[in-house]
């Protein structure tokens, strides 16, 4: 995830702020020269899982291939996948570049990125493997009406896949404007066309291999750097933080928390929202159905929480790193003036680390990273996005299960490509906005629509189909209105001098009030359908926990 | 996939005394373990929020790093450990019981 997703919204908050922040000043965000080892190392990349996606093209014949590799992942295979989900570039270059600007405040940070990691294997994994099929909305419908259930469930993923597929396709042109030396506009045309081109030919198979690609280079680039500046400090830890406390301009203060989460409703908002917004991303819930059992499953998240730990301590190394490295050396700052405006913005401390310790050709090597990290997720999402198109609104909603194989794969392969040349327009269309907003939305709208029908489909006997329903929009209607409440869209983007809510994620409340209403509204359901989908969780539950008729496997 | 209410089979299961003992301990370790995590997230959280010096405190008398690294990386480390003791129990102890419950009712 990766959010793909990890991205704290603060993180990415800054990722994406600081370039909109910049759009009016002196070029921060300038087209940087042509970088050709970077634009080589991506090539690469790119034929590398061209091939794969035309191998995987081969074995995508059934839409189970296609919407989950015909559950023929295996659990360590998987793990990888979705760490590499969630350790996306701004995770690299947020979180980094947060612990390089605040110390120890940005540590507070990733670790709140993590936690949610033990509680979805705790609470989730082997039930939404043993329940799910192709989509969340298999979930949420299972014992509820299908048409209206699972119509909301959908449009509930659409909404989570498009806002976050805008804000990586910016982020993407952004950054590929400043890595690569390239244009905005080729950049996403680049990322939407790849992507569309993995998701309709490769399906589910390509798009998890081009995931565990990018998360062995993400993982093996960051070692690597680690390892570089570890040897600038003898390899201790402790010289590392004593040289930090003498570069930073606020001293020994970045050993300790500072201002940054001094709001405990703040900081406990901002973790509901990531920690459950994380569990009910359509394009991270849809990566345990690619599993063929609960067994793998429940390894995968093991598997998966081990690599992004051992990422996120290694990335606050790296941060720490940078305090001196990057911030005391002047050809990393506009002007040449130590302690002024960073080169490339805020978010550049991790590449210029690499360029400081591997010279242009590692700089190359990460930015080809990042942008294959980009490409990876964008491809999670259009998959995730293209399933509720074609499985939950066409072949169930609309064709009521009638539809043929070939005609449901005929529908997610246009659903895809119409999603590509959306994320195209929609990236184009947003480059100069200030997306940070959107982050907010992505993470409380699956926090606050999709993790409360979920959890509760799965955990309580009354959750009726009014219920789900009352309470789902609830949480939409929130959520929408705290975020334009807030200061990223109030001040922001319509300019008002403060926010009227003082946060930046509504999970806290959103989430709380979606759950009050989805259970008030379903204990005063007494219809007839009421009792049925109520005695109907007996025999949901008995699935969940044995996945006693859950979808056999297919033998890969 | 949408059974209809009651199906024998998993009527059969609801009756196997196996399946009432697998939910009830698998549930409770599953319970243990959200609340170490959480109450030690949590706990963490408001030292954060309301007594960060603690945590700014040097790990020796002549140390720069403070005692807040450590704590922050074993949260990461032990969480990341509680699912490698979720995993070895759900997938050995419990997925057995849960074999043996599915053969007994299949059969």
């Amino acid at each position: 995830m990766t959010a793909r997703r990890i991205l704290l919204a603060a993180t990415v908050a800054t990722l994406f702020a600081l370039p909109a922040l910049a759009a009016g000043d002196v070029g921060q965000l300038e087209k940087q020269p042509v970088n050709l080892s970077a634009i080589g190392m991506f090539i690469a990349f790119v034929v590398m899982t061209l091939g794969i996606t035309y191998w995987a093209a081969s074995r995508t014949r059934s839409t189970s291939d296609f919407y989950t590799a015909g559950g023929g992942i295996t659990g360590f295979q998987n793990g990888l996948a979705i760490a590499g989900d969630y350790m996306s570039a701004a995770t690299l270059l947020g979180l980094s570049s947060l612990v390089f600007a605040k110390g120890y405040d940005g540590f507070v940070y990733t670790i709140s990125f993590f936690v949610g990691w033990p509680i979805i294997l705790f609470l989730l994994a082997e039930r939404l493997r043993n329940l799910g099929h192709f989509t969340f909305a298999d979930i949420a419908s299972y014992r509820l009406d299908q048409g209206k259930i699972r119509t909301f469930a959908a449009i509930g993923s659409l909404t989570v896949v498009c806002f976050y597929l805008i804000v990586q396709m910016v982020g993407a042109g952004q950054l590929i404007k400043l890595l690569f030396g390239l244009d905005y506009n080729v950049a996403v045309v680049v990322v939407g066309v790849l992507m569309v081109v993995y998701v309709t030919f490769g399906g589910m198979i390509a798009t998890t291999w081009v995931q565990i690609i990018k998360a062995v280079l993400l993982l093996g680039g960051g070692v690597l750097l680690a390892f570089l500046a570890l040897s600038r400090f003898g390899f201790s830890l402790e010289a590392i933080a004593k040289s930090a406390i003498a570069s930073h301009k606020d001293g020994v203060k970045i050993m300790g928390p500072g201002t940054l989460l001094a709001d405990p409703v703040s900081a406990v908002s901002l973790s509901l929202g990531l920690l459950f917004g994380t569990a009910a991303l359509p394009h991270i819930m849809m990566r345990f159905f690619t599993v063929p059992n609960a067994r793998e499953a429940r390894k995968s998240v093991f598997y998966a929480s081990g690599f992004i730990g051992f990422f996120f301590l290694i990335v606050c190394v790296l941060g720490m790193a940078a305090i001196t490295i990057v911030g005391t050396d002047p050809q990393f700052f506009e002007g040449g003036k130590v302690g002024g405006k960073l080169i490339g913005g805020g978010n550049m401390p991790v590449m210029h680390l690499a360029k400081a310790l591997g010279g242009d050709l590692f700089l190359g090597f990460l930015s080809a990273v990042a942008f294959a990290t980009i490409l990876a997720v964008v491809s999670g999402l259009a998959l995730a996005g293209a399933s509720a198109i074609a499985h939950d609104l066409y072949a169930r909603v609309i064709r009521k299960g009638e539809a043929t194989e070939r005609e449901e794969m005929r529908v997610s392969k246009i659903a895809s490509l119409v999603l590509g040349v959306l994320a195209v327009v929609l990236g184009i269309a947003f480059e100069k906005q200030n997306v940070a907003f959107l982050v907010g939305l992505t993470f409380g709208v699956a926090a606050s629509v999709n993790f409360p029908v979920l959890i509760l489909s799965m955990y309580w006997k009354g959750l009726t189909t009014r219920g789900a329903l009352a309470g789902g929009i609830a949480g939409l209607i929130s959520a929408v209105t705290l975020v334009i409440l807030s200061n990223a869209v109030w001040v922001v983007v319509l300019n008002n001098p403060a926010p009227i809510f003082p946060y930046e994620q509504p999970a806290l409340f959103s989430m709380t009030l979606a759950f009050i209403v989805t259970i008030i509204v379903s204990k005063l359901d007494s219809s007839a359908s009421a009792r049925a989908e109520r005695e109907a969780f007996d025999d949901q539950f008995v699935r969940s926990q044995t996945g006693i008729g859950a979808a056999a496997a297919a033998k890969h | 996939m949408h059974s209809p209410a009651n199906t024998p089979v998993y009527e059969r299961v609801r009756r196997n005394p196996k399946f009432h003992e697998l939910v009830r301990q698998r549930s409770r370790l599953a319970l243990v373990l959200s609340a170490i995590v959480l109450v030690g997230y949590y706990a963490f959280m408001m030292v954060v929020a309301f007594a960060p010096g603690l945590l700014h405190q040097p790990m020796s008398n002549e140390s720069s790093l403070s005692v807040g690294f450590p704590i922050g990386a074993a949260i990461i480390i032990l969480s990341w450990l509680l699912t490698g003791v979720y995993s070895h129990f759900a997938n050995g102890r419990f997925q057995d019981l849960t074999d043996e419950i599915t053969r007994e009712t299949l059969q």
